[in-house]
């Protein structure tokens, strides 16, 4: 009853393959859009950048990840690698090049980072499965490492180095408002790149790769050229998640943050979402940002009289095995549950 | 001997010797993988979980180790056979990725549990393996590499034996062969997956106390356990002796390249020069050195 699509003729080609076809859908998503618009003038700093900020960043790099997991197939535990190049790249671009602007070195360094992952890409057209997932470490290790080499840092003697301001066009995005603003804005768009691009040529032959690539060798796809695209986008939008990390969350780029710990959690995010889904970026992102911050807040609130250390290794603990509830109640994800909701809302209240 | 030859050996013996301590922990993922598919990336965190429950129990209540090892064993196959009940058989037939993700689910459960109990400060484990240098002309070697060398050759040796001559071992080859095959003839996979966790988890034990002894019982051992993982990709997912032949080449390479090529490119290429070799490597042949052929069918 609330959600029916009965009565929405399409009567063109292009409002048959609009984004969002269905009337709802687009008023929840501009509904969405607005509020989280409105919502930084609402809540105060710290919620911003303890919560809201990570939200989106980490939406960000979990978009990019379902993109190569996903659609595409090929399990990668080297994001963490990848947003350190893409932060990295963007802090050398901006302090070697003179008068070099924020936005252009963001998108070099996006595409810098597409770089380092299509050269770590290149092994999947041989490595399968688990074996790649191994490889993929050594993107994160070796990046890791390079990155900390003292050319990287502008010979920083701790290897950590401030961030520059970003000012756009007189913008100076520096109080929280206005970084979140501007991840905000970058979400927004890179989100529509990403969801036109997996209905696109190039995302479906993503899928028929990822469904079984020697059929899809068979059929005419070229895997090689196919999944290196998949490592470049993906690298791309991980990257420039790791330059919004840097640069609107900590304000400062150090290498060790975004360590194997990064991987793991981006990944996540894929699975408990929903892999082959933009929203379920989305909703895997919230839960991971969203859980520690309930678990540290809990015990607190209920008055339980627990030491920080034990706080912690509780929430360790809790997150594990949080996981693992998820992992057996939805194996395919948030975004199914939601989707399940949503065929339920279609009928509601007649069960029939 | 020239000095160089008896320092590149020294380098080498150590290097092997330390790839013997990797291929203590690869064997668990080896025979998890072999026996149910699953790439148990939770197998680093069971050394640190039986190391922290041998030396938390010794430490803190005084429990000798002849009484804590044996303990920790027990333990461990109460763990293995909740993952099993709680994990495993509510995700049977899933993907492969979200068994994987599954058991990244157990690494933090286990990690955080055990920190739970007894904290995650720094403790030692002392069992008794001597530390002295030992020389062997005038080459210096530890002589708890060597004790700790040849513990890892004799766990190879009885798993190699358990699996080739007891009833129990060629059930677990049966069912690496084929699941459903080794069902159709009356294996119960519960039992088996239960038996092989268990393994994994002694295993564990014995990596444990042997990585502990060495470096002390501390959180960061699990990172020391991602170096398992190139090991266990250049001999093969699939193999025991591919485990244990990949230890010793990556050991050796491992801290030959640090030793010889670190002062050219910089220090602390050991945290990532295992996984190139072994990611090179595997450009050339995929499955690793001694891994089952990956045949595609449509």
């Amino acid at each position: 009853m609330l959600y029916r699509e009965s009565g929405q003729f399409k009567t063109t080609y292009a409002a048959d393959q609009a984004i969002l076809p269905i009337k709802q859908d687009l008023y929840f998503v501009i509904l969405a859009i607005l509020i989280a618009v409105a919502i930084p003038f609402f809540v105060s700093n710290y919620v911003i950048q303890a919560l809201l900020l990570p939200f989106l960043i980490y939406s960000l790099a979990a978009i990019g990840l379902n993109i190569l997991v996903g659609y595409c197939g090929q399990i990668s535990l080297g994001t963490g690698g990848f947003m350190a190049v893409g932060a990295f790249a963007a802090w050398n671009l901006m302090a070697r090049i003179p008068d070099m602007p924020p936005l252009v070195a963001f998108i070099l360094a996006g595409l810098i980072a597409a770089g380092a992952g299509i050269l770590f890409g290149l092994p999947a057209l041989r490595i399968k499965g688990f074996y790649l997932a191994v490889t993929t470490l050594a993107a994160q290790f070796f990046l890791i490492w390079l990155l900390q080499r003292p050319w990287f840092v502008g010979y920083s003697p701790t290897g950590v180095i401030s961030a520059q301001t970003i000012e756009i066009l007189g913008w100076r995005v520096d109080t929280p408002v206005d970084r979140y603003l501007f991840a905000l804005a970058v979400l927004i768009v890179m989100a529509l790149v990403a969801k036109n691009l997996v209905r696109s040529a190039t995302g479906r032959k993503w899928m028929a790769i990822r469904d079984m690539d020697v059929a899809a060798e068979i059929i005419g796809i070229r895997p090689m050229i196919t999944k290196l695209k998949a490592f470049a986008v993906s690298s791309f939008f991980v990257g420039i998640a790791g330059v919004l990390w840097a640069y609107l969350y900590l304000g400062q780029l150090e290498a060790e943050a975004f360590d194997i710990y990064t991987s793991f959690d981006v990944l996540f995010m894929v699975i408990i979402g929903g892999l082959g889904s933009i929203l379920g970026s989305f909703l895997g992102a919230a839960f991971v940002v969203i859980v520690p911050i309930l678990l540290n807040v809990i015990p607190g609130a209920l008055g339980l009289p627990l030491g920080t250390a034990m706080i912690s290794y509780i929430e360790i603990f809790i997150f594990g095995s949080l996981i693992i509830f998820f992992l057996i109640v939805e194996p395919h994800g948030l975004a199914r549950l939601w989707s399940i909701a949503k065929q339920k809302l279609r009928l509601w209240p007649f069960p029939y | 001997m020239p000095i160089e030859l008896s320092f590149f050996l020294e380098v080498l013996v150590g290097g092997l010797l330390a790839g013997m301590m990797y291929s203590l922990v690869a064997l668990g993922f080896v025979l998890i993988f072999k026996a149910s598919g699953i790439f148990n990336f939770a197998q680093a965190a069971m050394v640190l979980f039986a190391a922290m429950f041998i030396a938390g129990m010794h430490q803190r209540y005084g429990v000798p180790f002849w009484l804590a090892i044996p303990l920790t064993i027990v333990l461990m196959i109460g763990v293995a056979w909740i993952i099993e009940r709680v994990v495993l058989r509510p995700l049977v037939n899933q993907e492969p990725i979200i068994m994987f993700m599954s058991t990244i689910g157990i690494f933090f459960a286990l990690i955080g549990f055990a920190e739970m109990i007894w904290g995650s400060r720094s403790r030692s484990l002392d069992i008794g393996i001597p530390q002295d240098p030992i020389f062997v002309g005038d080459m210096l070697f530890q002589s708890y590499d060597l004790v700790a060398g040849g513990i890892a050759l004799v766990l190879v040796l009885l798993l190699a034996l358990f699996a080739q001559r007891t009833r129990m071992g060629r059930v677990l080859r049966a069912v690496a062969d084929d699941h459903q095959a080794a069902q159709a003839v009356g294996i119960r996979l519960s039992t088996v997956w239960v038996v092989v966790w268990s393994i994994a988890g002694f295993v564990a034990v014995v990596a444990g106390v042997v990585w502990g002894g060495n470096l002390g019982v501390q959180p960061v051992m699990v990172d020391v356990a991602f170096k398992a993982l190139p090991v266990l990709l250049l001999g093969g997912l699939t193999s025991i002796h591919g485990a244990i032949i990949a230890g010793l080449i990556i050991g050796a390479g491992e801290s030959l390249a640090e030793v010889y090529l670190g002062p050219i490119i910089g220090g602390g290429i050991d945290n990532w020069f295992a996984y190139v070799i072994a990611m090179a490597f595997m450009v050339y042949r995929p499955e690793g050195m001694f891994g089952e052929k990956i045949i595609e069918r449509i």
